[in-house]
């Protein structure tokens, strides 16, 4: 990893960063894949994230689906532990609660693979500051 | 000098900036209740923690009280000390700390010089609400051979901590649990006796309560009193003449010698000598040892170990057990005073009046605790049988003149008996820090050039002031001399000593801050420092109304020499009157107490 | 890929739940099929949109379309009307849904990952740092002092004057502190920062440290928070390797690194003064204030001490300005608070919300209501230090002042909800345990006070408390607070004073009628024989093992009160369902 030696250099770093971001999210990029995040915080990993995780990655993988599983912080969605988000290419992201193996794998099967929403889906209840 | 102008009870004060409240209260003559508060100005030595909020006072602008003790003056600021509101707290945090203290006044060995008893009458606490069904905090009793911890009665004042930790730097107590339950305690709150403690009795001696008292051989002094088949003798060290006087309503500083022994008379004892006739013993074999180790060295001998240190305080003498066990063939080997008068009295003495050693009991009446430990310590028994059988201190001493209902202050003065009681004036001055070395200098400097001594007090050696050092012309031989009292600084000197920065030839070290005259066993300041100052002055006055201000002029000593121990240094004087010492160095210790 | 042309998400929270959310989702279904539309639109339950206020909600995609309060029987419009012919149902529409919280603290939990610094890059990470190289310290100050930012771990002190004070004070090294020892129970938003968004603390350290002239940064975190620690140490490599800590940060020739220390399980460690010499090794106590740690803290040094929560806003003030900070919240307090909604509400979780926002917009909309449709009691905020609002604050703007003046405090961010099932003597009895377990000891007001406090409302729950005691515990709590040396002892007697305020008749109850009436303390609970039903069969008289019940054959027994141990074997043994707890 280079270190970043200037302000100019961090710029031109989150340039890179985002663009690439971008790609992924909008599709573009000939791999445009599924992404998954998984609250890993505390709460989360309490109510078994951890497995659910694993879960999902070894199973998109056996279902030869395109997917990047990642973890994150807490969403703020304690009482519906373990939440995941997912983004579908070129769709919004949805979050879903009370994951557990037989509920990952009812969104595999339904929303990644058909585009069909499932029950319990957590709608954002919070403005980002980005908006 | 920066200054702030203040107003306290409605009356107006200025005090340098930096000052506290409950100073700058004391200037107007305004007495703030304090409890945990203590400092000893003289000795540069304060405890502030701010933790007992009996000297809380309120404080125009300020939401909450403020501590007295540690809360600096600024300008203009309005101090009120005895509102409703203060006086509601003062009660209640009081109230609180007693729901918290057994009951035992009756029986318990500091009532009538009890700090919490004295702030309960004045506050007139007549009640405790809630005490039916209040919990308290309970601790084992531990008792050492010198001290006496009973942490039911543990107040928080953090003095004894203070005293271990900053001033002493042995650090045996310290405050452990949390809460409620917590208290200052050795680590695990394991006996002192397995702890670092060198008994030096500085924490017994600042206590505001009876949580940490001396233990108490007074009855068995009774008894040894009552039994008839015993001859019991006592030795006075040079600081009870001084101090004594206190417990009996004297001014600090007077000299009750004459009294002291008249009553010492009166209870009973045999025969009352003096440990200053030891003192003067001491004086003869540590200076000769002095004078052999430099002699030596002035000839190139490399083997020799200069500087020579003195090793009178038992206190100081387990400090550097402790501490310094890699050096332990550097201080004098020379016994303490009380431990060679115990050895001459039941050999010298004993075989002259045809007393057998088991039917004599040497008592010693000692301003120090430590000296309780070191009468115990196995190399100072003959078979089991100790040298001095037990110490007393000065209070142990004010209390059995009391019991025995003897008018102290109307004694006539009467004189230590022969040949255990005569002194010189370099033996008086063992009370005060700077004295042995002074007395020792004295006699060193005679033997050593064959000259007198034109001016016999040595003003640079004295004085209050922690680490000293001076150089003293042996007619052209230049000594240096350090002196350090309190164990801190004590260890900044050896420290030193070990690293090769220093360059002394001898070094006086007493364990207690102000010397001896500021021993655990005194009668108690009370965090009043011009005490001890004024004992100090007595101690020279002492010594300078004395006939015989030199050891080596003591004539009983030059006959006890001639009768019976040859010359300083030799084989008799060696297996009597010296020692060695012991390794209790850090590795051992932790193992090996925790396995206990 | 889709199959569906469009979706219609049902609230299914429990507060919608209870409005019949369900037979609404169901209703749809069947107009959906009765126009052959089943494989077209997907009718699907969610998770609580936080709008429980305006339940039941629904919303159609993918035009968005908000309807709130409806009924089943609108079922048939949304379908004739929005999914066959396109036209919204104007009388069911509602504009916006409001949504109550900002992420301003959080805003990158939940959102990137934790362990890849490349994820914080991407969303303007350390840019902060480099607009503050170009501004200068003092500039810098003078933006933080703008913002308004107040200390967010409960004592609310500018933090802009903190620094400007820091700064000031001259000396040959400084320190930056990052407090992490979150004690309160129940609070749990520094570790989500913390485990969500570790970047977000380094870089604010460092841009703290820049401002005060500080090389040196230490967090002291607690040792219960394995992840977070683990985070912060990966988070800490990362920002060394890219050089965003060290030598030379970004070529602005200013130094800066940072070091763990650990708690070791001591909530008095939070206050600043005794995590300073918990960190030097010394015994975790704290002293005498002033000084302040910006003139002599750490080794006697200037020390700057800031929350977790305080730090986490820092580099958004810069990116975005402190005018923009400044907007949100109210005129003394600015910016949004981190809260931990926990206790008797259906939605528990970590909520972010701007100051001002009613307790009731945070009860009853973000927070779905209070569980199984139980009465609201009370609120604790502030956590043993702090006191409880009732219904008469639920609209009460909630800002720093505002909670002050209404008995309690804001605290770290604890919110405790209670319902009628929850005694308040109780509450108040089990803070204190919590306090008399984490006084340090030092003073005498905090270790042998709260003590005290805490006996008599144990002898109140039990019966056993006096009018006599009651009138102790309201002085002895203000002696406490009063003349206590730090926050833990001044604020501990809070939920004592502050229940006592609210509640008093539950405190009467119990020491006069020696009643406890949420059910809570059972040693007021008493055994009772309905006369009514009671056959007189003495059966219940023969089991009682001290012999407390009396009645002849076929009358009416009784217990009486002063022997039953309460042990319950009359109960059992009663086949007539006339023996009754109340």
């Amino acid at each position: 990893m280079a270190k970043v030696k200037s302000l100019a250099d961090l710029k031109k770093l989150r340039e890179q960063l985002q663009s690439k971001l971008e790609l992924r999210e909008k599709g573009q990029d000939p791999d445009s894949r599924v992404q998954i995040k998984v609250a890993m915080a505390t709460c989360g990993i309490a109510s078994g994230a951890k497995t659910v995780m694993e879960f999902l990655s070894e199973e998109l993988e056996k279902r030869s689906i395109d997917a990047m599983v990642t973890q994150t912080g807490c969403m703020g969605y304690c009482y519906a532990e373990p939440t995941i988000e997912v983004k579908l290419p070129n769709q919004e992201p949805v979050v879903f609660g009370y994951v557990d193996n037989q509920k990952a794998d009812e969104i595999i099967e339904k929303y990644i693979k058909n585009g069909e929403l499932v029950d319990g889906i957590i709608p954002k209840n919070y403005n980002s500051i980005d908006n | 000098m920066e200054t702030v102008k203040l107003t306290i009870d409605n009356k107006e004060v200025e005090v340098p900036k930096g000052t506290t409240i409950y100073k700058a209260a004391k200037q107007l003559g305004i007495d703030i209740p304090v409890l945990c508060y203590m400092e000893l100005k003289d000795l540069n030595i304060e405890n502030k923690p701010a933790g007992c909020r009996i000297c809380v006072v309120e404080v125009e602008g300020r939401r909450n009280l403020a501590p007295s003790c540690s809360t600096d003056c600024t300008e203009g600021m309005v101090v009120k000390t005895h509102t409703m509101r203060v006086i509601n707290a003062r009660r209640t945090i009081l109230e609180l700390i007693l729901s918290d203290h057994p009951k035992d006044c009756l029986v318990c060995p500091k009532s009538g010089h009890c700090e919490l008893q004295d702030m309960a009458i004045k506050l007139g606490v007549r009640n405790i609400p809630g005490e039916e069904y209040a919990e308290m905090s309970t601790y084992r009793v531990d008792t050492s051979p010198s001290i006496i911890r009973d942490l039911d009665k543990c107040i928080m004042c953090r003095r004894c901590e203070m005293m271990c930790n900053t001033v002493q730097t042995v650090g045996a107590l310290n405050a452990i649990n949390r809460g409620f339950q917590a208290v200052v305690a050795p680590a695990f709150e394991q006996n002192l006796e397995k702890s670092t403690c060198t008994y030096c009795g500085q924490c017994v001696a600042v206590c505001p309560t009876g949580a940490l008292t001396e233990v108490d051989h007074t009855p068995k002094v009774i008894r040894a009193l009552a039994d008839p088949s015993k001859k019991v003798i006592v030795q006075t060290a040079p600081a009870i003449r001084v101090a004594l006087g206190e417990e009996f309503g004297m001014k600090p500083g007077t000299i009750v010698t004459g009294k002291m022994v008249a009553a010492l008379r009166e209870i009973g004892f045999d025969y009352v000598f003096d440990t200053d006739f030891a003192a003067d013993l001491t004086i003869m074999e540590e200076g000769t040892e002095l004078l052999d180790r430099l002699t030596r060295h002035l000839n190139g001998d490399k083997s020799v170990k200069l500087p020579i240190l003195t090793s009178c305080c038992p206190g100081w003498v387990n400090f550097f057990e402790h501490n310094f066990n890699d050096m332990l063939d550097v201080p004098s080997t020379a016994k303490s005073p009380q431990q060679m008068f115990g050895a001459i009295a039941k050999t010298y003495f004993a075989e002259k009046m045809g007393i057998k050693r088991e039917d004599l009991v040497v008592v010693s009446v000692m301003p120090c605790l430590a000296k309780k430990y070191e009468a115990q310590r196995d190399e100072f028994k003959v078979n089991g049988n100790p040298d001095v059988d037990f110490s007393i201190s000065t209070r142990e001493l004010a209390h059995l003149i009391k019991e025995f209902n003897i008018n102290f202050a109307d004694l006539q003065d009467q004189d230590f008996d022969r040949p255990l009681g005569e002194s010189s004036g370099a033996a008086v001055i063992f009370g005060a820090t700077g004295g042995v070395i002074e007395a020792a200098t004295r006699t060193a400097y005679e033997v050593q050039t064959g000259k007198k001594l034109e001016k016999i007090d040595f003003e640079q050696l004295r004085g209050m002031e922690g680490i000293r050092s001076a150089t003293v012309d042996f007619n052209g031989l230049p000594i240096n001399i350090g002196i350090a009292h309190g164990l801190g600084n004590a260890r900044k000197l050896l420290e030193d000593v070990r690293s090769g920065k220093a360059n002394y030839h001898a070094i006086e070290v007493m364990a207690c801050p102000g010397g001896c005259i500021g021993g655990g066993g005194q009668p108690l300041h009370h965090g009043d420092s011009s005490i001890l100052k004024a004992r100090t002055e007595a101690i020279y006055r002492e010594d300078a109304g004395k006939p015989v201000r030199k050891s080596h002029e003591n004539k009983y000593i030059i006959k006890l020499y001639e009768e019976y121990l040859g010359k300083p240094m030799s084989e008799k004087a060696h297996h009597l009157l010296h020692t060695h010492y012991f390794d209790k160095g850090p590795k051992d210790i932790f193992i090996q107490k925790l396995e206990d | 890929m889709a199959k569906y042309k469009s979706h219609i998400l049902v609230c299914g929270g429990t507060s919608c739940q209870s409005s019949k959310s369900l037979s609404i989702a169901e209703s749809l279904k069947v107009e959906l099929a009765a126009n052959g539309l089943e494989n077209d639109v997907q009718v699907i339950l969610t998770g609580c949109f936080g709008f429980c206020e305006e339940g039941p909600v629904v919303k159609v995609l993918p035009d968005n379309t908000i309807y709130t309060k409806v009924k089943s029987s609108d079922a048939t419009k949304i379908v004739n009307e929005h999914i066959v012919k396109g036209v919204q149902v104007k009388s069911l529409q509602h504009e916006k849904l409001n949504k109550k919280q900002i992420r301003i603290a959080l805003r990158n939990c939940g959102v990137i990952d934790p362990e890849k610094i490349e994820d914080y890059f991407a969303r303007d990470g350390y840019q902060a740092l480099g607009l503050v190289f170009n501004m200068g310290a003092q500039v810098a100050i003078t933006e933080m002092k703008k913002s308004g930012l107040r200390g967010r771990g409960g004592g609310g002190f500018p933090t802009g004057l903190k620094w400007e004070f820091a700064h000031k004070n001259q000396s040959d090294q400084k320190y930056v502190v990052c407090n992490a020892d979150e004690g309160d129970p129940g609070a749990f938003m520094d570790r989500s920062i913390l485990e969500g968004d570790p970047h977000s603390v380094i870089e604010a350290m460092t841009i703290n440290g820049f401002c005060i002239g500080a090389t040196k940064g230490l967090i002291y975190i607690r040792a219960e928070y394995p992840l977070a620690i683990e985070r912060l140490k990966i988070a800490i490599n990362q920002a060394r390797e890219y050089g965003l800590l060290g030598n030379d940060i970004l070529g602005s020739g200013f130094n800066f690194d940072l070091e763990l220390r650990y708690g070791a399980g001591a909530f008095v460690c939070g206050e600043e003064t005794a995590l300073i010499h918990s960190m030097e090794g010394d015994r975790g106590e704290p002293t005498v204030k002033p000084p302040f740690p910006a003139e002599s803290g750490y080794l006697g040094k200037p020390t700057n001490v800031n929350n977790v929560e305080t730090f986490a806003n820092v580099p958004v003030i810069y990116l975005k300005g402190a005018e923009w900070f400044s907007s949100i919240g109210t005129e003394k307090s600015k910016g949004t608070k981190v809260f931990a909604l926990a206790g008797k509400i259906n939605n528990v979780g970590l909520i972010e919300v701007p100051m001002g926002i009613t307790l009731r917009e945070v009860i009853y909309e973000i927070g779905g209501g209070i569980k199984d449709g139980k009465k609201f009691k009370a609120v604790q905020t502030g956590g043993p230090s702090g006191g409880c609002l009732t219904e008469k604050h639920l609209d009460t703007p909630i800002d720093y002042d505002n909670l002050i003046a209404a008995g309690s405090m804001m605290g770290s961010g604890g919110m405790i909800v209670m319902d009628e099932d929850d005694c308040m003597v109780s509450v108040a009895k089990f803070y204190l345990d919590f306090t008399v377990e984490e006084s340090c000891g030092k003073c005498s007001p905090c270790r042998i006070g709260n003590k005290r406090l805490y006996e008599v409302l144990e002898r109140i729950c039990e019966g056993k408390g006096t009018m006599e005691e009651l009138d102790r515990l309201r002085n002895l709590s203000h002696v406490i607070k009063d003349a206590s040396l730090c926050g833990l002892g001044q604020t501990s007697p809070n939920p004592v004073l502050s229940t006592m305020d609210n509640f008093y008749e539950e405190y009467l109850e119990h020491v006069k009628d020696h009643k406890c009436r949420a059910g809570q303390c059972k040693a007021l609970m008493h055994y009772v024989i309905d006369a009514e039903a009671c056959v007189g069969c003495t059966a219940c008289a023969r089991v009682c093992p001290v012999n407390a019940i009396s009645g002849d054959r076929k009358m009416p027994h009784v217990i009486d009160a002063a022997i039953c141990i309460k042990c319950g074997a009359c109960m059992e043994k009663c086949k007539f369902n006339a023996i009754n707890i109340q």
